[in-house]
């Protein structure tokens, strides 16, 4: 961890986090019918005895962001990446511990707003106001987003319904309207990968203009290289546990040491050390 | 740095040890992710959002046929179909209409009202557990969706009193100016429509075995409403316990029903109505609006919970 800390502003700061799922109807034994009204009469006996797993997803995670920070999280699948930037996003609750944050901070991502049987334009629209941005505001940019998204390269097909498009198209618009809103704190999933490789170099651009007015952004992704492009520090959580936090050259060196990674060349840039 | 903080700058502290990260948020005036807002902020959030929650509501409505070939006419086909079964069998078949005069209208009345209650209480209790996607991924004050789902019945309630008005026309109910009466209904059945599922919302996405539920409870009340038979008849002549008749015209489905039938339908007289009607529907509008209000902003933080 930094030592500076004093002319740094921090944006997020987590304190011994522990987020934990507990999912119904694991069954405990064969019958989980038998199970499920075991949940219901025994309620208040241990969680264990009456069906219910607990996911332990994150386990006494600590760090501190700062403003101006492009934060990348690595792990291998199921490391609890994703759990943990919905807590900082303050969707899901934690088990101990607290996160702090400067303003409201929100995940790039407004796929779950949209409709299918709507057009385009409508769902510019219908995102927009999902995330919180006025009609005006949505006015303004929205001749932006739809260029952006680069939807109407091929045709007028900002007017078609979006179960016409193609998986790429769909994503290239949900990104457009999800980085169209500028946010305090910016939490990125795995968003880069969608797109043709030019829509790939417009999106990490706008990421980076994004970082300009975002305090800070964090970025989850399994491309080391959008990492790379991106980020200047990397949280590295493995099985919950946050395992390495430092520059990004040091930890992406031994996470591909960890992960096996023989594509991966090594590259003759010195790493900064703070 | 254009930081906002409560607290008058500070000389700069030696630096937080890694124990010390409270001190260090609350130094800098960090909030605690995900803490539910007070009421009244709660209020002014839900406010700011209201043109999500119409372009929701709307955006679902139009999305509901988009994909038929006749598209937006199922809106009006819809319930219009709906009436014609129930007057096959309630008025054909079982021949309940015998003592009610215009019973065509009496019917179709009932039924559109009962429907949009039954369909907002029904999509309230889904809100929350069927939209987890949607609570996970964005903020937004949780009572948007809810409220969403209720405006988007009472568009489709809208739809329905248009082809109501042909069908009443084309039985020779007059227009009148008692019809005006129909919109302070509709406000208050709307509020306490958007009450209950609020309360259903919360229920449902604790335990989402109750929308499995639901369908039986909320068909039971369709029966003892007076949907497809008149309240007033049966107390008449029944010798049933003065509990029961008190129940059946307390019911608030059954009031707002009624409150329609003699707003529109010129042979439902003022005596028909149950004592003190509109204290009544105002007063469940009230008890389940503020209430249901206040019963789902107590779980906010909860919702969409692993």
């Amino acid at each position: 961890m930094a030592d500076n800390t004093n002319d740094k502003v921090p944006t997020v700061v987590a304190d011994g986090v522990d987020i934990v799922y507990r999912v119904n109807g694991t069954g405990a034994g064969r019958g989980s019918a038998t199970a499920a009204l075991n949940r219901i009469v025994r309620r208040k006996k241990t969680e264990k005895a009456a069906g219910v797993r607990r996911v332990h997803a994150v386990r006494n995670v600590s760090f501190v962001a700062y403003k101006g920070e492009a934060i990348g999280l690595i792990g291998t699948n199921g490391s609890g990446k994703s759990t943990l930037l919905k807590a900082v996003a303050g969707l899901l609750p934690v088990e101990n511990g607290r996160i702090y944050t400067h303003g409201q901070p929100s995940l790039l991502g407004v796929n779950a707003a949209l409709m299918n049987d709507l057009t385009g334009e409508r769902n510019v629209h219908l995102g927009g106001l999902a995330m919180g941005m006025s009609r005006e505001q949505i006015r303004e940019r929205y001749e932006e987003i739809v260029d952006f998204s680069g939807i109407n390269e091929k045709g007028d097909f900002i007017t078609l319904p979006m179960r016409t498009y193609s998986s790429g198209m769909a994503a290239r618009l949900r990104f457009s309207i999800a980085a169209a809103k500028d946010h305090d704190v910016l939490l990125i999933d795995e968003a880069l990968a969608t797109g043709d490789r030019s829509f790939q170099k417009r999106s990490e651009q706008r990421i980076r203009e994004l970082r300009k007015h975002a305090g800070t952004v964090f970025l989850v992704s399994h491309n080391n290289k959008s990492i790379r492009d991106t980020c200047d520090r990397v949280l590295w959580l493995e099985r919950g546990e946050l395992l390495m936090d430092g520059p990004t050259e040091d930890v992406l060196k031994e996470y591909e040491a960890f992960t096996g990674d023989k594509s991966a060349k090594p590259r003759p840039k010195v790493p900064v050390r703070s | 740095m254009s930081q906002v903080l409560d607290t008058p700058p500070q000389p700069p502290a030696p630096a937080p040890a890694d124990d010390d990260l409270a001190a260090l948020a609350a130094r800098h005036g960090l909030s605690v992710s995900g803490a539910r807002p007070s009421l009244p902020a709660y209020v002014r959030q839900l406010w700011a959002r209201r043109h999500f929650i119409t372009a929701f509501a709307t955006a679902k409505l139009t999305a509901q046929y988009s994909q038929a070939k006749l598209g937006q006419v199922w809106q009006v086909m819809t319930p219009l179909l709906n009436a014609a079964v129930y007057y096959f069998i309630f008025g054909v078949l079982l021949g309940t209409k015998h003592g009610v005069p215009d019973y065509i209208p009496f019917l179709v009345t009932g039924v559109f009202i009962w429907t949009f209650t039954q369909s907002s209480i029904m999509a309230g209790t889904r809100a929350i557990s069927g939209n987890l996607g949607l609570v996970r991924a964005l903020h937004f004050p949780r009572a948007a969706l809810p409220l969403s789902f209720c405006l988007q019945q009472l568009q489709q309630l809208l739809f329905s009193m248009g082809a109501l008005v042909v069908i009443l026309l084309c039985f020779g109910v007059p227009v009148g100016v008692s019809w005006l009466l129909a919109l302070p209904a509709l406000f208050l059945q709307f509020t306490f429509n958007a009450g209950v599922s609020m309360v259903m919302a919360r229920m449902g996405a604790k335990t989402p075995d109750i929308a499995q539920l639901m369908p039986f409870v909320l068909r039971t009340w369709m029966y003892v409403s007076g949907v497809m038979w008149s309240i007033d008849k049966l107390a008449d002549k029944d010798s049933l316990p003065r509990v029961v008749t008190v129940l059946l015209e307390t019911n608030p489905a059954a009031i707002y029903i009624d409150l329609m039938r003699f707003a529109l339908i010129d042979s439902f007289h003022a005596s028909q109505l149950p004592a003190h009607v509109w204290a009544l529907a105002v007063g469940w509008a009230l008890i389940a609006g503020v209430g249901g209000f206040i019963y789902f902003w107590k779980a906010e933080e909860t919702y969409g919970r692993g």
